[in-house]
Formats: structure tokens, sequence, C-alpha cells
């Protein structure tokens, strides 16, 4: 099963339910697809084992062949191809703009000449490694780099269904989202009770509803706010899986990497509960069908 | 005019909460919400829409199924996995690049417009708002991001308004890129746990990268001092001014719950640390 942990407002504990679910569990594949800012690492301590650049194919012009008859230009989605014909005698050329390439391939494929090849461009790295049984996997973006959504498919390609995959999403709405959370079987949204984490857990249930993933709510720091987003949902018929309590205690070990596990063994239960309440609503699901 | 955005690497670390009190504090300014996939920075304006537009952006591919033979050529080029094995578009992987539409042998597939969210400009009690709505699910927030800054900047010079004042998003990509381009200042707010300074580094050096003069705050700053204290090392080591440490004050989530901002909520030590951050960004 593919558990995603995601939530439209940041900060409200992704990293943290992502990671001490893993530590409760046996036999998981922990993948952090947040590669602007990966953060399990901290808590998890894996061991590294490999690294593996993460490239997306570019255009390179060869000037030999080309006309610059312009068809490149064209067929760029993206605005990232400019081309200056010749005049008088004097040759043209061909100008790339690769942050803004999505290497779709159009331009290579499509160019009359046969004049483009694709070069590889680093976005950023994967590293691969372990925490005790616990594969762990994430992405590193670049910095500079604007597109995140490639790294995040890349981290993908290394899922490994036969175990328990867990993977942190990034925050928000849109493309990296997505893609993190994408053919996940159930996906958590992690939430605090205050009017930003309403808002923007609404938000994330219309990614959720659209994209047809079953998924259900943590409310963390449960205490603070206001009770807003319990009444939602209650209204929403949205299961609450889970609900953390605020402590002092929680937020200082989060703050020096530690996990709430290792600080307090009898979550370990609460995270367990949380798993087979997953596996609840999901065979519920499944009978239906 | 000075253009302030402000930024954090990771979310909820406040970056919302210290601008929505700079709107409090902040005479002749228009007030930009950059985080237009989850924007909160409504919640506490309470804007009125003036003007209501609609962003559009991006294509998606649609096959014809009447001119279409299922040859295979467009899902056999398609590097994105958004044709389905049914001959029809998987919409959320469609990046519209538009190769599928030149490449099939039948012209059966078009390229259809997005629209991929809505800009909005707003009067509210503290001046002119400027503000969006990605689509669910939409591509392209760097896009609105630069739409709705072009804006800001555009209503700022013709009301001769000092201050533009952005509320970023979260993490290091192209909305965070979109929001700090031509910035005079990236002010990062931060925590002070491990993912707090790790996420920080980062995106200073993004702020760095485009040259952007960076200032820094640490938020709840008392729940681990000998953290703020790290953060404030490497901030020397770099030569990143700490303009404020505000403390925990359970106040700032009282004010929220309210839909104020702290500034007005009530004094108390988070408020004045507020304002003496304002001062200093003046």
């Amino acid at each position: 099963m593919i558990i995603s942990v995601a939530s439209g407002k940041g900060g409200t504990g992704k990293t943290t339910v992502a990671v001490n679910l893993a530590l409760s569990l046996k036999n998981i594949q922990f993948i952090d697809c947040d590669v602007e800012e990966p953060n399990a690492h901290i808590f998890l301590k894996p061991r590294i084992a490999g690294e593996k650049k993460a490239n997306i194919p570019v255009p390179e012009v060869d000037e030999a062949k080309c006309t610059y008859c312009g068809k490149c230009r064209e067929v760029c989605a993206y605005h990232a191809i400019a081309v200056l014909p010749g005049s008088d005698g004097k040759k043209g050329s061909v100008l790339i703009f690769p942050h803004l390439c999505h290497g779709c391939g159009a331009c290579s494929l499509l160019c009359p000449q046969g004049a483009i090849k694709e070069v590889n461009k680093e976005i950023g790295a994967i590293e691969i490694g372990e925490k005790g049984n616990m594969q762990f996997i994430h992405g590193r973006l670049n910095i500079g780099e604007a597109m995140s959504p490639p790294l995040i498919r890349q981290v993908k390609e290394y899922i490994n269904s036969t175990r328990t995959v867990i993977i942190d999403a990034p925050p928000g709405t849109s493309c990296p989202v997505i893609t993190a959370v994408k053919e996940s079987d159930f996906c958590m949204l992690v939430t605090e009770p205050t009017p930003f984490g309403l808002n923007d857990l609404i938000l994330a249930v219309e990614v959720l509803r659209k994209l047809q993933i079953p998924f259900g709510v943590v409310i963390n720091r449960s205490d603070i706010g206001d009770g807003k987003v319990e009444d939602y949902c209650a209204n929403e018929h949205i299961p609450v899986l889970m609900k953390i309590p605020f402590s002092r205690e929680i937020a200082v070990s989060y703050s020096e990497g530690v996990p709430i596990v290792e600080k307090d063994a009898s979550y370990q239960d609460k995270f367990i509960n949380l798993y087979l309440n997953i596996c609840g609503i999901k065979n519920e699901a499944n009978s239906r069908h | 005019m000075k253009q302030i955005a402000v930024i954090s690497g990771k979310g909820g670390t406040g970056k919302t909460v210290v601008t929505g009190s700079f709107a409090a504090l902040a005479k002749n300014k228009v007030m930009v919400d950059c985080d237009v996939d989850a924007a909160d920075l409504h919640l506490l304006l309470h804007p009125e829409v003036k003007e209501r537009h609609e962003f559009r952006s991006g294509q998606t591919a649609v096959i014809d199924k009447k001119l279409c033979k299922k040859c295979g050529k467009c899902a056999s080029v398609c590097r994105f996995g958004a044709i389905k094995s049914d001959y029809t578009i998987e919409r959320f992987s469609c990046e519209g690049c538009a190769l599928c539409s030149h490449i099939c042998p039948r012209g059966a597939i078009r390229m259809e417009e997005n629209v991929a969210g809505e800009w909005f400009v707003s009067d509210t009690q503290y001046g002119p708002f400027v503000h969006a709505k990605l689509g669910i699910a939409e591509e392209n927030s760097g896009k609105l991001v630069a739409k709705i800054r072009q804006i800001a900047k555009e209503l700022a010079q013709k009301q001769n308004l000092e201050y533009v004042i952005i509320d970023g998003p979260p993490g290091i990509g192209c909305p965070v890129i979109a929001s700090l381009s031509g910035v005079d200042c990236a002010l990062v707010v931060t925590e002070p746990t491990l993912s707090g300074l790790h996420d920080a580094k980062r995106v200073m050096e993004v702020v760095t990268y485009f040259n952007i003069p960076i200032k820094l705050v640490v938020n709840k700053y008392d729940l681990n001092p000998l953290m703020t204290g790290k953060i404030e090392e490497f901030c020397r080591s770099l030569n990143v001014p700490v303009i404020g440490k505000i403390a925990f004050d359970k106040t700032v989530v009282k004010a929220l719950v309210e839909g104020t901002t702290v500034i007005e909520y009530a004094e108390c030590a988070a408020s004045n640390e507020v304002k003496k951050i304002w001062e200093d960004l003046q």
C-alpha cells in the first residue's frame, strides 16, 4: 500500500506524522518527495548508501546542421528557444533557456534537419539509504532550479510496492503536490485547528477528490485554535484519523530532530492505530466496490 | 517604492502572521499574497473584491475520438505519461507541450487553453490588496505570481505607494523564485528547529543566488534557545542581520482564530517585537 502524507498549509506536521508512522511499522519504504525542502532525513538519520544525479533532457543545437528555420521555437510550448535568422551573409543563432525547458522532446523530434540532440541538465540528486530495516529515499532539488515535478517523478521511480510505502509530500495544492500524491492508495492530510489550517485543508480536500484518492485527516496541535476543522470534517464525512495535542515537550524534541516515538514510546501504539484506521477505511472502500 | 518579500523555505513558520502584522503597521503600501496555491492572508485582511480576472495559462491536449485511429504514436512520444490506454488524456499529467498534437498523423489532437486560476484586486481597511487563487490541481503558479506582482507594482506606481509587501510561498521552487525576482529585500521567517534551519539555509542560498539582500526573523525563538543561537551564528557567518526574535505566544493563535492581526488584537510580547521588526525594515 502507498500512503502519502500531504497538507495544503505548510508546517502542520506532515513530516512528523510520516516519520513517526514509519518508525512504528515494519517493512517500510520511506520516500521524501518534498524535494524543495526535504526534512525527513533530519529525524530518521538514515545511512545514505548511494547518490544518483537527477537530470532532465534539454536541447543542444548542432549549428552546422541548423538552417535557423525557427521550427523549434514554434513548437516549444514553454518559450525556451529563441531563433535569430541569419541575414546579409551573417550566420543566425539559436538561444536555449534551459530553466524554462520541460524536457518534452518536441524540438529535437520535430527539427526538420535533425540538428537538435538532447543533453542532460542536472536538476538535483536522489539519495538512497536505510534506517534499520526501513528503506529511505529522498530527492534534493538544486538551488535556483524552478521545477520540482521532474525530480519528484524520478524519486517515485524507486517505489517498491512489496513494502508499505510512505510518501512525504510538499505543501500546497499545485503541481509538486499532485505529482507526489498521484497513484497513492491513501492520503493523510495533516492540518491544525486554525483558520489557516482549515482554509488550506479545504483546498487539499478538493485536490484529493479531483484525483479520486481516498483520504483522512490528522489534526496536529489539536487543542489550540478552535473546533471548526472538526466541524468541517464531520459535515463532509471525512474521517479524523488521529489527533495530536500540543505539547511543549514534543515541540522541543521536534526542534532537535527527535521523533515523538523516540521521546514517548506510548505514541508507537497511537501510530499503529493510525495505520489500522487507514487499513480499515481502505477495506471498507474495497468491499463496497 | 520598495518591494519586500516574506519567505521561509519551511512552511508554517509564521510568514503570514508577520506579513499580516505589516499590513496593520505600514502606511502607503499594497499587500500581495503570492502563496497562490494555499493563500491565507485574506483571512486576516478581509478583502472586498473590486476586480476579478481569469488567469489563463498553459494548455491541455484533447483527443478527438472520431479522428483517432489508436495508432499509439502520441503515447510513444509523450514523456509525461499523459496518454491513457483508452486514448484519453490524463489531465493532471499533461504538461501542455503539444508534442502529441504535432506528431499525430491524423490531426486528431488539439490543445485547449487552461483557465488555471483567478486573480483579484481588492480593498481592505489596510489599503489595496492583490491576491489570487490557483485552480485546484493546476500548474503555472510561478506565472500567476509574476502576474499579480506586476499588477501590484503598477498599482503602487500609480498611487505613489511606498511599499509592495509580499507574502511568499514555502519551498524554493518556481513560485518562490517568481516572488523574489526584483525585490529590494527578502525577509526570511524561520523557527528554531533543525528543519527550520535546514530550510532557511536552502532558501537563503536561493535569495543569494539572485543577489537580493536578506534579513531574518526567528519566530517562536524561545522554544529552543540553543537552536536560535545556532541560527544567529549561521546568520553572522553570512552577514545576514537577525532583526527580530518573536517569542512563542498563544495570543498569536487567538488573534488568528479571531481573524485579525496580532497588532490589533492585543499588546503583547509578539506584537511589540513585530513592531520593532517593521521599524527595522523601514
